[in-house]
């Protein structure tokens, strides 16, 4: 219940915000950091309960975010449909890498999940109808009322995705999928014998995983008015999504999003403040740092100093 | 296509799979014998490219630069498996998904790192022979590819060799297979590990002098380069010396036709070595020379 009030006042604070704020820098800068917030989330449902490290991350967000932008070109596509066929495409994504490289050992799911998003790249840098390697420029439509701006309504549309994606984490989480990804997390042979289902599980967490990034990244083209291949195919979205959680902690649902709040902000401050490499820089540490010393993430610091009194 | 423009894509190939052979040993003896998912791998081939560059300015071959280099790098690669030992392998599977996130944040830090101390334009070197190629009749090879395509086979011989015939390689060998049972022979597996993950480490620095002789390098360049090593190193089959030889070739020609080929060309050649892993993980994951 406290969950849902939380979110019910997320929500309310965000939809104020857009209807008094009028800044627009904001709600780009806070639709950046949402973003890593919805695709760290993500990237935990397999990479923190399941332990399948995914680097390809911008595979699926990449895929979204071309779907979305060729539905719109070829049929006008409403964003609401465009989004919903991005994630279905990321998820066969997810579906189809899941079954081909799940059975191995997490380290060759890890690397499959590299040469996926490279593969992507390519593909759509030899797709002339989207594009190519230039680019392509699109024409945003009005914005739906009632919204006046268009960023604004991104906004907000963020803020739920990102909200519906949190909750859908945190159910898995609670549910007995949770229990089983767990289990098989610590012991695939141990949980196998015991009954669980292991590659079902790993399987339908890759395929929710990939649906969700792939919606994350559905909005996109019409954020940027522009899609192309090397920045929609960038390393940054691996980074994020995969540092987040380690920062914040992955065994918790709350991790990811703590992660990806302190390094999204932290980010925007390097960049503007510093340059672009030392952000990259930053994140390499940080990462570094937190996989050796505090494996656990700022939440299990967190849970130490307060279980400590 | 023609027979001839295909009879040089192959020979070219050939040349290509020799030098992805030897840039994947390091690899096959630190992820395919010791199993450790050393995703940092290439950005220490960089690494060793930008030091060969280094080494160049003061005069020396960049071939000799590369092997002067192997000290140094050895020493890198024992103390960098002695922190991951501690931090993460000893700790079980547990820690296996860390262990990965930290060669992950390592391959960006030396990235970054090499991005900041060098910029981010290409280097290369000079030499008496980059630049300038032999004729035979009607095919032109660049004399650099020769070159590097002799100093590869001399490397995977000299590994080859020394994994087989020495009391130590046979050691990292036996590592490789049964660790306990090495364990109850009173020997100390963590420094066999140890000294086989200095050998590979030392190995990349030799590697990263043929990715400069090759052609000019940036920092950037480790991540297509996962993509070719790991290939070659799960084609052949985790750690086996031979089959490291043969999917490199396997790499090499097939890149190298689709380089030359009209319809598909340079746009699709990155993706040639990430497609050919991906088969083989969904059809063949213990490679052409699994164990």
């Amino acid at each position: 219940m406290k969950f849902w009030i939380g979110v019910a006042v997320a929500f309310g604070a965000a939809a104020a915000t857009a209807a008094f704020v009028d800044f627009d820098y904001f709600f780009f800068a806070a639709y950046t950091v949402l973003m890593f917030v919805m695709l760290a989330t993500a990237w935990n449902i397999l990479g923190g309960y399941a332990g399948y490290v995914n680097f390809g991350t911008p595979a699926f967000f990449g895929l979204g975010a071309y779907t979305a932008a060729v539905l719109y070109k070829a049929f006008a596509l409403p964003l609401g449909l465009q989004i919903a066929a991005a994630a279905l495409m990321s998820g066969l994504l997810g579906l189809v890498a899941g079954l081909l490289t799940l059975r191995l050992r997490g380290i060759f799911f890890a690397i499959a999940t590299i040469a996926l998003t490279v593969i992507m790249e390519t593909l759509f840098i030899n797709w002339r109808y989207a594009g190519g390697a230039t680019g392509l420029q699109l024409l945003r439509p009005p914005p739906m009322a009632p919204f006046e701006s268009y960023i604004k309504m991104l906004f907000v549309l963020m803020v739920g995705m990102a909200l519906a994606s949190i909750a859908l984490a945190r159910y898995v989480e609670r549910s007995w999928l949770g229990r089983g990804l767990r289990a098989l997390r610590d012991s695939e042979e141990a949980a196998e014998s015991s009954g669980v289902p292991t590659l079902k599980l790993k399987v339908f967490a890759c395929t929710l995983s990939g649906a969700l990034m792939g919606a994350c990244g559905a909005p996109m083209p019409m954020y940027l008015s522009f899609i192309e291949p090397a920045s929609t195919f960038n390393l940054n979205y691996a980074v994020g999504a995969l540092a987040s959680p380690m920062i914040g902690g992955t065994a918790h649902w709350l991790g990811p999003v703590i992660g990806a709040l302190v390094l999204s902000s932290l980010q925007q401050l390097v960049t503007v403040t510093i340059s672009n490499e030392m952000n990259v820089l930053v994140v390499g540490v940080l990462l570094v740092f937190f996989v050796v010393v505090a494996p656990d993430g700022i939440l299990g610091l967190l849970k130490r100093i307060f279980s400590r009194k | 296509m023609s027979g001839e423009l295909l009879f040089e894509a192959v020979l070219f190939g050939v040349l290509l799979g020799g030098f992805y052979a030897a840039v994947s040993m390091g690899l096959s003896v630190s992820f395919g014998l010791l199993d450790v998912p050393h995703v940092a791998h290439p950005a220490m081939m960089v690494l060793g490219a930008y030091c060969t560059w280094l080494l160049v300015g003061f005069g020396l071959d960049p071939i000799v630069a590369g092997v002067v280099l192997m000290p140094a790098f050895f020493l890198l690669g024992v103390a960098l498996y002695r922190f991951y030992y501690e931090a993460f392998e000893r700790r079980g599977s547990e820690a296996a998904v860390r262990g990965i996130a930290f060669f992950f944040g390592l391959a960006l830090i030396i990235e970054v790192g090499l991005m900041l101390g060098f910029g981010v334009d290409q280097r290369m070197v000079e030499a008496a022979y980059i630049g300038r190629s032999l004729s035979f009749g009607e095919i032109r090879l660049p004399m650099r590819t020769l070159v590097v395509f002799g100093a590869a086979l001399v490397l995977t011989a000299g590994l080859t060799l020394y994994m087989s015939k020495t009391f130590t390689g046979r050691a990292i060998k036996a590592v490789a297979q049964d660790e306990p049972a090495l364990r109850l022979m009173g020997a100390n597996p963590v420094r066999i590990k140890q000294w086989a993950f200095g050998i590979a480490t030392a190995v990349a620095a030799v590697a990263g002098a043929m990715l400069i002789i090759i052609g000019p390098v940036e920092p950037g360049m480790d991540r297509v380069y996962i993509g070719r090593t790991f290939a070659v190193v799960v084609l052949a089959g985790l750690g086996s010396m031979t089959g490291t030889v043969a999917a490199g070739l396997l790499l090499g020609v097939t890149e190298s036709i689709v380089l030359i080929h009209p319809d598909l060309g340079a746009s699709w050649a990155p993706a040639v070595s990430f497609l050919l892993l991906l088969i083989v993980l969904g059809a063949r994951p213990q490679g052409l020379f699994g164990r």
